[in-house]
């Protein structure tokens, strides 16, 4: 029935029983349910936030008064006195082993990942796809722990012969120069190691992200005669990116952040060793100096130093991540 | 008849499983036999927290367990989370007793108005005492394939340890060795990334009997050359693995990773690393502490013959008048037990050395007068 406007009207007007319009499941209206989910989806954000703020209130909080106390240039010098009055400490050497070790980790783990996840996609058979990403996926469930024990004292017995290796070959560039560490414990080490971590997250976002590939992409290009590379290189990886990229990012979030299986593997530098670029070298990152000198924060000075090394980190992951999304969303603006 | 087989297993089954409840109940608890036939020593129950230094650790839960077998009735919980934590639990009365590398200190603490020691003191309201409880011995280990026997002295040391002499045929190691053909493997040093008692006190030795081939601070933090490994467990697996390398760990790592164990030369003679020796040591320390407070300082430089040099010793920090007297029964039970002559002589299975009997007697004198 339609009122004078033609705006039908059953909804409005009660049914020939007097019962109200629309009544008994409300639901079915859509306003409840509407109401519930956008307030959970709204709160589950801001929750998220608000975590991220406080996380980055409270390493602000600590490290700022021992900033403000610091003698020398925080981010250039290599010092670290924490113990004594004048607080001399700066993140120069940590800054570098840790960006330097993510940075071999992901040359060698993207490749790695996109090679395995396109097998697994393109073109291994079905009854082998499903089993090899379990296989891969496994590699994420075993500790960094049990990485860190392999890594010494497995991997590391083989690394001086490829050491030495690479040393005669490339040792004219400082890359490669040898700086008297024991070869299980060199950047070179814990970045093989930390590419095996960081492997299962880079090969299962981009095997979800190549399965999604339109069929009817990759049946086009096939169809204009590409051989099956050709194809992947048109069809595939162009439409993958943004997911290898968020794939890689998430992948570097872990290896900066890697703890343990850093402290039990790399060697420390004593204090006063001079500056070397090479990647045969020992050091520290921010996550295994915080973890090996947690039990000692005697003072709030010095727990703050530590602190400003964790905010740098944080800040770190921050700009990357950003980066990352700049790129992805460029990206997304050209496909459909 | 299929009905009756069925009744019949699960009959069968059911007697089967009340059968293994009821004869896993016939299982003796060792624990009750061993405390029915120990002599009645005195054991009041109760519960006592305590935290601190990680190199006694081991040492405190051998005393700990021995204590709760004969008293079946008292708990004792010890973590181990570094002398500085346990210094700052004992201070803010959050522990009964505290386990330190080090005496309270006598410098003032930054952001308090007081040293370690006056801070103590007022939160105890009434004197807080040392009491040196665990001797660990550090050896000097090194993994030279050949070589058994190594003999070094403080100057010597320093020089390795300062990255001086770096080869092992070095004509300065070679001279005290007389007859060991040593290799020219490079010398390999690995010290304590993380901080510890253990460097502390090797960097007061190496300080105390070599001061001008030392030059360097002391403390906990490492001052010297080398690759820094975690944990004593690190080093001492980094010098199993690397032929040519040599650390300052504690005396039950160097043993379980079968490493060798240099002899050390003070100036009276090489002396191999006992439990007595050490003990000598020891014996030879200063009382800096007064009345019931035992601090020691040791004697690096001792050229007492037979005594080993290289050691620390963990205090229990203790409230002389605890805030909470309804432990005090228990503590003073626990640490009459823990220095006792059978518990140090025992603790020498695990690494440590016992302290000396004089300075036992003065513990348990002072253990005597807690209230």
């Amino acid at each position: 029935m339609s009122t004078i406007t033609g705006v039908s009207s059953v909804d409005e007007l009660p049914d020939p029983e007097g019962h109200r319009p629309l009544h008994g499941d409300r639901a079915s209206t859509g306003q409840l349910g509407d109401r519930l989910f956008g307030g959970t989806a709204r709160g589950a954000g801001v929750l998220i936030i608000a975590l991220v703020t406080m996380v980055a209130v409270f390493l602000l909080s600590q490290a700022l008064p021992a900033l403000a106390a610091d003698k020398v240039n925080f981010l250039t010098s290599t010092q670290w006195n924490v113990d004594a009055t004048p607080l001399q400490f700066g993140i120069a050497n940590l800054l570098w082993v840790t960006v330097f070790s993510s940075v071999i980790a992901m040359v060698i783990a993207v490749p790695l990942g996109v090679s395995v996840a396109l097998f697994i996609t393109q073109y291994a058979p079905r009854w082998l796809s499903r089993p090899a990403a379990s296989l891969v996926d496994l590699l994420a469930a075993v500790p960094s722990i049990v990485y860190g024990l392999w890594g010494l004292q497995v991997l590391g017995t083989h690394m001086s012969g490829v050491q030495s290796v690479m040393e005669k070959l490339l040792g004219w560039l400082p890359l490669f120069q040898d700086a008297g560490i024991d070869a299980s414990s060199t950047i070179f080490t814990v970045s093989i190691v930390l590419s095996i971590m960081v492997l299962p997250i880079v090969t299962a976002l981009s095997r979800e992200v190549f399965a999604q590939t339109p069929t009817l992409h990759k049946e086009a290009a096939l169809a204009l005669g590409a051989t099956r590379w050709e194809m992947i290189r048109t069809a595939v990886l162009p439409f993958g990116r943004p997911g290898v990229i968020s794939a890689s990012m998430l992948g570097l979030g872990r290896a900066l952040g890697e703890t343990v299986a850093v402290m039990v593997i790399l060697s420390a530098l004593a204090d006063g060793t001079p500056w070397s670029w090479s990647m045969f070298n020992g050091g520290e990152t921010f996550a295994s100096k915080i973890a090996n000198n947690a039990a000692e924060f005697d003072t709030p000075r010095k727990a703050g130093a530590f602190m400003a090394a964790g905010l740098v980190l944080f800040l770190l992951t921050f700009v990357v991540n950003a980066i990352a999304r700049i790129v992805i969303e460029r990206r997304k603006a050209f496909s459909e | 008849m299929n009905i009756q087989s069925r009744r019949r297993l699960a009959c069968v089954t059911g007697v089967a499983l009340v059968g293994t409840l009821a004869l896993s109940g016939c299982g003796s608890n060792s624990n009750t036999t061993a405390s029915s036939t120990a002599k009645s020593t005195n054991c009041p129950s109760g519960t006592l927290d305590g935290e601190g230094s990680t190199a006694q650790v081991n040492a405190i839960q051998q005393a700990i367990s021995d204590f709760q077998t004969t008293c079946s009735g008292a708990t004792i919980n010890y973590s181990g989370t570094g002398s500085g934590a346990g210094v700052k639990q004992f201070i803010a009365g959050q522990v009964d007793f505290g386990g330190s590398d080090s005496a309270l200190s006598n410098k003032l603490t930054a952001g308090t108005a007081g040293t370690e020691q006056t801070n103590a003191d007022k939160a105890c309201n009434s004197p807080a005492w040392n009491l040196p409880m665990v001797v660990g011995p550090i050896a000097i280990a090194y993994n030279l394939p050949g070589v058994s026997k190594l003999i070094l002295t403080p100057a010597v040391a320093a020089k390795i340890f300062n990255g001086v002499i770096t080869t092992w045929n070095n004509p300065a190691i070679a001279a005290l060795n007389k007859g060991v053909t040593l290799p020219s493997t490079p010398i390999k040093v690995f010290f304590r990334s993380d901080e510890s008692g253990t460097t502390d006190n090797f960097t007061k030795y190496l300080k105390g009997s070599a001061p001008s081939d030392w030059p360097a601070a002391t403390g906990k933090k490492w001052t010297g050359k080398g690759e820094g490994k975690d944990a004593s467990s690190g080093v001492s697996d980094a010098v199993k693995s690397a032929a040519g390398g040599i650390t300052y760990t504690e005396w039950s790592y160097a043993r379980d990773d079968k490493l060798g164990i240099a002899e050390i030369d003070n100036g009276a003679g090489p002396v191999v690393l006992t439990g007595p020796a050490v003990s000598m040591a020891v014996s030879a320390a200063k009382h800096v502490g007064t009345g019931n407070n035992l601090t020691l300082k040791l004697d690096y430089a001792t050229k007492v013959p037979g005594a080993y040099p290289i050691l620390l010793v963990t205090y229990e920090l203790v409230c002389s008048k605890t805030k909470s007297p309804a432990k005090v029964p228990l503590l003073k039970a626990f640490l009459a037990s823990f220095a006792s002559a059978g518990e140090q002589t025992k603790l020498q299975s695990i690494g440590y050395a016992p302290l000396p009997a004089a300075i036992q007697a003065q513990v348990r004198t002072a253990i005597g007068a807690l209230s």
